[in-house]
Formats: structure tokens, C-alpha cells, sequence
């Protein structure tokens, strides 16, 4: 133990322990990374990177994952080369490769390879997904990408946190969605620039884990480093019915399954939450698997006298559903001041919102029902588990009788390449993360970010609805 | 080194969908050919109007958004000497660094579209001709100043192979 004992935040504690000495805010250290992932968009790069590094190998297969999503399947000739340059690059270096149709790259990564305690490394920004899963993770360019993967390492320094305390009960109709609208609304999106945002409270608590994935997803949208929550009772049942295998994250040279495999070992919370922690500052690069492999999950919590650089409380029962209009994610209204805005497309999906929860939701608003016959309405599970799901449950099948074109997983008409760009003037509804102009590849275009009740809802009137008058 | 050129203004939160839209830079490592679509979006003709040299001048949160890499590599094949921000967005940040693009984190509201400024960047000296006012940058922190001095982090992988 150390001399004095200050009390850790979650961030300064997972940092910690990857880096091997006892860290706070404001140092800089270089850290061991539990996993790596790239996307179709960064892994190119890397991969150029990497050559130019002149790496000869990756420092551990089984700990490095890429992931053909966001143009998926390829739209060109130029983008089918770049997906070549990756599988081959995954078959020589027998690291995990997740090709067309697996998924996002989050949700696979969450549903994969993602453990609390990790200190997970991806080149796309909305890799603070994982927080919710009380990981480190953070998004980084493909150059940081390909020196960790030679090296296994990377400096960051240790953010600053700012604690967000939700607490109350959320009204009928409001979502995990709602709430980080609702906070990016509130702190800008640059309020949480170089820091990482610890949410907690009761409201926090309460959300499904799939809701979680949602706010931590979106943290990044107000600049945060990471956006990490405590692990407990749900996160372990998350894990246990998402994972092919916690206890042995494989190579499997060149193609990762992607499919559900039984008998992995079952997680529990532990009686004593926190205490698993080790005591001393270890070199953590497996933290997080010793916890699991004991058949406990007892995650990373900050202590009681952890130093913040602010905490923000807010009664999320006072929360109605929210809608970030075009063309900032912080350009955050209340939905009532925008309802009944024309729409020509709804976007159920990404990374944020494509989850079984938010399809469920979804269809349960549009079974039995049609959609406004002047509108587009695209449906995009996050991943292949997901869909799988939802169709066995019927969920799709609502879909598509309601009038939507449900595609393979992946990223979707999300960042602009295929599968949904809208017309010039066409005003776009998505679950997405992002509304920038141009983000959708047209810059004439106008997109509102909502919860997928209300993209649901909103399919079905064709105008920006409050989706609890369909609840 | 000292680097001189124009200014050219944008305003607060430039996101990297704004520099290089997600369109092309999936398309294509070939960054001369992504060079000439930066800004298009938000500056059609910031590319045609751009000299060598010249530097980008923005509020703040320059960067945020994306990872994408090909923002600050788009900057700099552009020919973009410099970018100067009151501050970065995190990822744009690093990213810009580690490809040796030149960032300055200073404040910018005096300096003027079309200002003539000269750039000391080993002092983070900032003399806006123009005007006629000397503005000073926030050092860079040691590490990140060791890999930018390095050429980059593939230079600096390349020579020690780890951190």
C-alpha cells in the first residue's frame, strides 16, 4: 500500500493499474492495453501505419479486433479494395476480423470482447461505448491505433472526472436516449473536452444495460474521454447472455465467429463489490479477466472520498423526450417545441440506438401499424446476435410489414456512404449519435436526433410526434 | 522554423465531418485526392482559396467528432502550415501530433480573416502582421512535443519501437 491513500476515481483506477503506478489526474503515463479495435474507416490507415512503423507483428492476436461496419456490405470498387487490405492484413497477423454482416464494431466489441476493468483502445470515437460496461475506453486516430498494436501500449493522460448524478424516476416515454440528449443539451459539446464523465444515480442505475451503452455511447458527443458507469447485478447478466466466451478471448486467425457459443463461464455480481479490486498497483494488463475467471464481477468503483473535478446532479423525472435538431448534437429542445416538423426519413439503428431494446421499443409502436406513406423508414440491428433476436420474436417481421427496409447489420446510412443518403432539403429523423451538416454525405440535408420510440412514432404520423401518445 | 502565411477564419466546434465528409474519406487513402474536398461542406471554396502555407484560425473544440485520422492528414496535404484553435478536440488532438501537423492553442479572436501572420513554432509565438500583435501558444505537453518533434509517431515507433 501506499503511504498516503487518496481516493481514485474510476478512470484513475483502471489507468492505474494499467500503467503500474498509482496515478491521478493531470499525469501522463504510458499504459498496457487489454484490446484493441479498428473500423473500415480508421483500419486502413493503421494498417499503413503499421508498415510504416515497419511492424513486424502485433503484440497479441487474441487481443486486437477489426470490424467491416461502417461501409458494410462495400458500396465500391475503391471501398471492396480497402476491406481486402484488411482481411488480408487479419489473416496474416491471426487477429480477430468481424466482416460484413457481424455488426457495429461497439456492439460487437461489447458483446465480444469487453470486460470491466479493461482499458480498451478503438480507432472510432464513439468507442466510449464500453464505459458502460465499466471499461476505460476511449477513441483514438489509426497512427495511436497501429503503435499499440506493435506495442501493446499507449500515454494518455489521466482526465480529470466530472461526476453526473442522475437520480429520480424517468417518466413513460423516456429513455436512456433522452438523457444523455438532455445532458449534452445542458453541458455543450466541448463541456466535457479531455475529461472522463462518471455517471451514476438512481435514474443511471435503473436503465437497462442496453440504455447504458446509449448515454456512455454519446459521451464523446460532449467531449469526454471516456463515459464510465459502475458495474452491477445487470451488467453480469448482460455479459453472460451477450458473450461467446469471457474466460478466453481466442484468435481464431483471420475470422471471428460472431455467434453466440453456450457454456462460457457464468458471471455474478460478488457479495462484496469493489473490495476485488486489487489492493496494490498492479500491472493491470488482466485486471479484469482474474475478477471474471473467479466467477465474480465486481468491476471498478471509485471511492467514497475520490476527488472530482465537479459533480452535476440532475432529477432525470423531470425529463420529457428530447430531439437534438440540425445541425449540432448539442442543439438540444425539449420535443414539444419541435413536434410536428415534416419528415421524409426515419433511421432506426447505429451504434447508439440499434440494439434488441430500442428495436422492441420500436416495434412495439409499429406492429399493426403502417408508416406515413410519403416516408422512408430504415431499420439496422447492431448486430447479428441482435437480429437474430429480433427475428425470432417477430419484431422484424412488424417492421416490415409496417412499410420499412430493414438492412444488414452494420453501420447503416449513419455516416453518409450508403444505404439511406437523403435529397437535398430532405429532413431526416435518426437514432444516430451525430447531425452535423453533411454528416448523411448531403449538406442540403437536415437531420434531428431522437430516441427510437420517438423516430417510431414519428414514422407512423410522418412528423416529429411524442412517441407516449402510442405507449 | 518560422512559417508564414494568410488566415483563414472558421468558427467554434469544427467537426471533422466538416474538414473531410465521411463520403470520401472512406473512399481512398489517397490523401491529395481527399485534400481537395476539405471544408467543402460548410467553405466550398476554401481549398481553391487556400496558398501554401496558409494557416486555419478557429474557435473552439477545433476537431471534435470523428477519429477519422484523414481530418488533420487532409489539413495537412491541403497545405495547411498550421492550425490554430482556442482549444482542440481531444482525438483531433493526438491525431494531429502524431501525423506532424502543426497545432497552436492560443486565443484567436483578434486575428482577422486574411491577416498576415508569422508563426515561431518552437516558441509558440504567434505575431499577427496585420494587426500587429503578438500572441503566445500553450506549450504542448513533453511527450506529445517529443513525437511531433520526431516527425510523428510512426518516426518515433519506427526509432524506439515502444513508449
Amino acid at each position: 500500500m501506499t503511504a498516503f491513500k487518496m481516493g481514485k476515481t474510476i478512470a484513475e483506477k483502471i489507468l492505474g493499474a494499467h500503467s503500474g503506478i498509482d496515478v491521478s489526474a493531470g499525469r501522463i503515463a504510458v499504459c498496457r492495453v487489454d484490446f484493441l479495435m479498428g473500423q473500415d474507416g480508421t483500419s486502413p490507415l493503421a494498417i499503413k501505419a503499421f508498415e510504416e512503423m515497419r511492424g513486424k507483428k502485433v503484440f497479441s492476436p487474441g487481443r486486437i479486433a477489426m470490424v467491416i461496419d461502417h461501409n458494410s456490405p462495400s458500396p465500391s470498387i475503391d471501398v471492396s479494395r480497402l476491406h481486402i487490405m484488411m482481411r488480408e492484413f487479419a489473416l496474416r497477423h491471426k487477429i480477430k476480423l468481424y466482416d460484413v454482416g457481424c455488426g457495429v464494431c461497439h456492439q460487437v466489441m461489447a458483446e465480444d470482447n469487453v470486460l470491466p476493468g479493461m482499458l480498451v483502445i478503438g480507432a472510432d470515437s464513439h468507442t466510449t461505448t464500453y464505459g458502460a460496461l465499466n471499461a476505460f475506453s476511449t477513441g483514438v486516430g489509426s497512427t495511436d491505433l497501429a503503435a499499440a498494436m506493435i506495442s501493446g501500449r499507449i500515454w494518455l493522460k489521466i482526465p480529470e472526472t466530472i461526476k453526473i448524478v442522475m437520480n429520480g424516476r424517468l417518466k413513460k416515454g423516456v429513455f436512456g436516449k433522452d438523457l444523455i440528449l438532455y445532458l449534452i443539451g445542458k453541458i455543450g459539446a466541448d463541456g466535457a473536452n479531455y475529461r472522463a464523465v462518471e455517471f451514476a444515480g438512481s435514474a443511471i442505475s435503473s436503465l437497462s444495460v442496453d440504455s447504458r451503452l446509449t448515454v456512455s455511447n454519446m459521451a464523446v458527443e460532449m467531449g469526454a474521454k471516456a463515459g464510465l458507469m459502475e458495474a452491477d447485478g445487470k451488467t453480469a447478466a448482460w455479459l453472460n447472455k451477450n458473450r461467446v466466451n469471457v474466460s478466453h478471448p481466442k484468435s481464431v486467425g483471420g475470422q471471428a465467429t460472431c455467434q453466440r457459443v453456450n457454456g462460457s463461464r457464468r458471471l455474478q455480481p460478488a457479495q462484496n463489490a469493489g473490495q476485488a479490486f486489487p489492493p496494490r498497483w498492479t500491472s493491470g494488463r488482466d485486471l479484469a479477466l482474474p475478477l471474471c475467471r473467479a466467477g465474480r464481477l465486481a468491476g471498478v468503483k471509485a471511492d467514497a472520498d475520490a476527488r472530482y473535478e465537479k459533480i452535476l446532479t440532475f432529477d432525470a423525472g423531470k425529463i420529457g423526450p428530447m430531439i437534438a435538431k440540425p445541425h449540432t448534437v448539442d442543439n438540444v429542445v425539449p420535443l414539444g417545441s419541435v413536434e410536428g416538423t415534416k419528415i421524409d426519413q426515419v433511421v432506426i439503428g447505429t451504434c447508439t440506438n440499434g440494439r434488441f431494446e430500442d428495436l422492441k421499443i420500436a416495434a412495439a409502436i409499429l406492429r399493426n401499424r403502417k408508416i406515413h406513406p410519403k416516408l422512408k423508414l430504415i431499420i439496422v440491428p447492431a448486430s447479428r446476435g441482435i437480429f437474430l433476436r429480433a427475428l425470432k420474436e417477430g419484431i422484424i417481421e412488424a417492421f416490415v410489414k409496417s412499410g420499412g427496409a430493414v438492412l444488414n447489420p452494420g453501420c447503416g446510412p449513419c455516416v453518409g456512404t450508403h444505404q439511406g443518403i437523403p435529397a437535398d432539403g430532405e429532413v431526416v429523423l435518426s437514432t444516430a449519435n451525430r447531425n452535423f451538416k453533411g454528416r448523411m454525405a448531403n449538406p442540403r440535408a437536415f437531420i434531428y436526433l431522437s430516441s427510437p420510440a420517438t423516430a417510431a412514432a414519428s414514422a407512423v404520423t410522418g412528423r416529429i410526434t411524442d412517441p407516449r401518445s402510442f405507449l | 522554423m518560422l512559417l508564414k502565411g494568410r488566415a483563414h477564419k472558421f468558427g467554434d466546434d469544427i467537426n471533422t465531418d466538416y474538414i473531410i465528409s465521411g463520403k470520401y474519406k472512406f473512399k481512398t487513402l489517397d490523401l491529395k485526392e481527399l485534400a481537395k474536398h476539405i471544408m467543402e461542406d460548410i467553405c466550398p471554396d476554401f481549398y481553391k482559396n487556400l496558398k501554401p502555407g496558409d494557416f486555419m484560425v478557429a474557435g473552439s473544440n477545433f476537431g471534435c467528432g470523428s477519429s477519422r485520422e484523414q481530418a488533420p492528414l487532409a489539413v495537412k496535404h491541403a497545405g495547411v502550415g498550421a492550425v490554430l484553435a482556442k482549444s482542440f478536440a481531444r482525438i483531433f488532438f493526438r491525431n494531429a501530433v502524431n501525423i506532424g501537423l502543426p497545432l497552436l492553442e492560443c486565443e484567436t479572436d483578434k486575428i482577422k480573416q486574411g491577416d498576415a501572420l508569422e508563426i515561431d513554432l518552437k516558441k509558440g509565438i504567434i505575431f499577427d502582421k496585420t494587426r500587429n500583435v503578438i500572441l503566445r501558444a500553450h506549450p504542448l505537453p513533453e511527450i506529445m512535443l517529443r513525437i511531433f518533434n520526431a516527425g510523428g509517431l510512426a518516426n518515433y515507433l519506427r526509432k524506439h519501437g515502444s513508449f
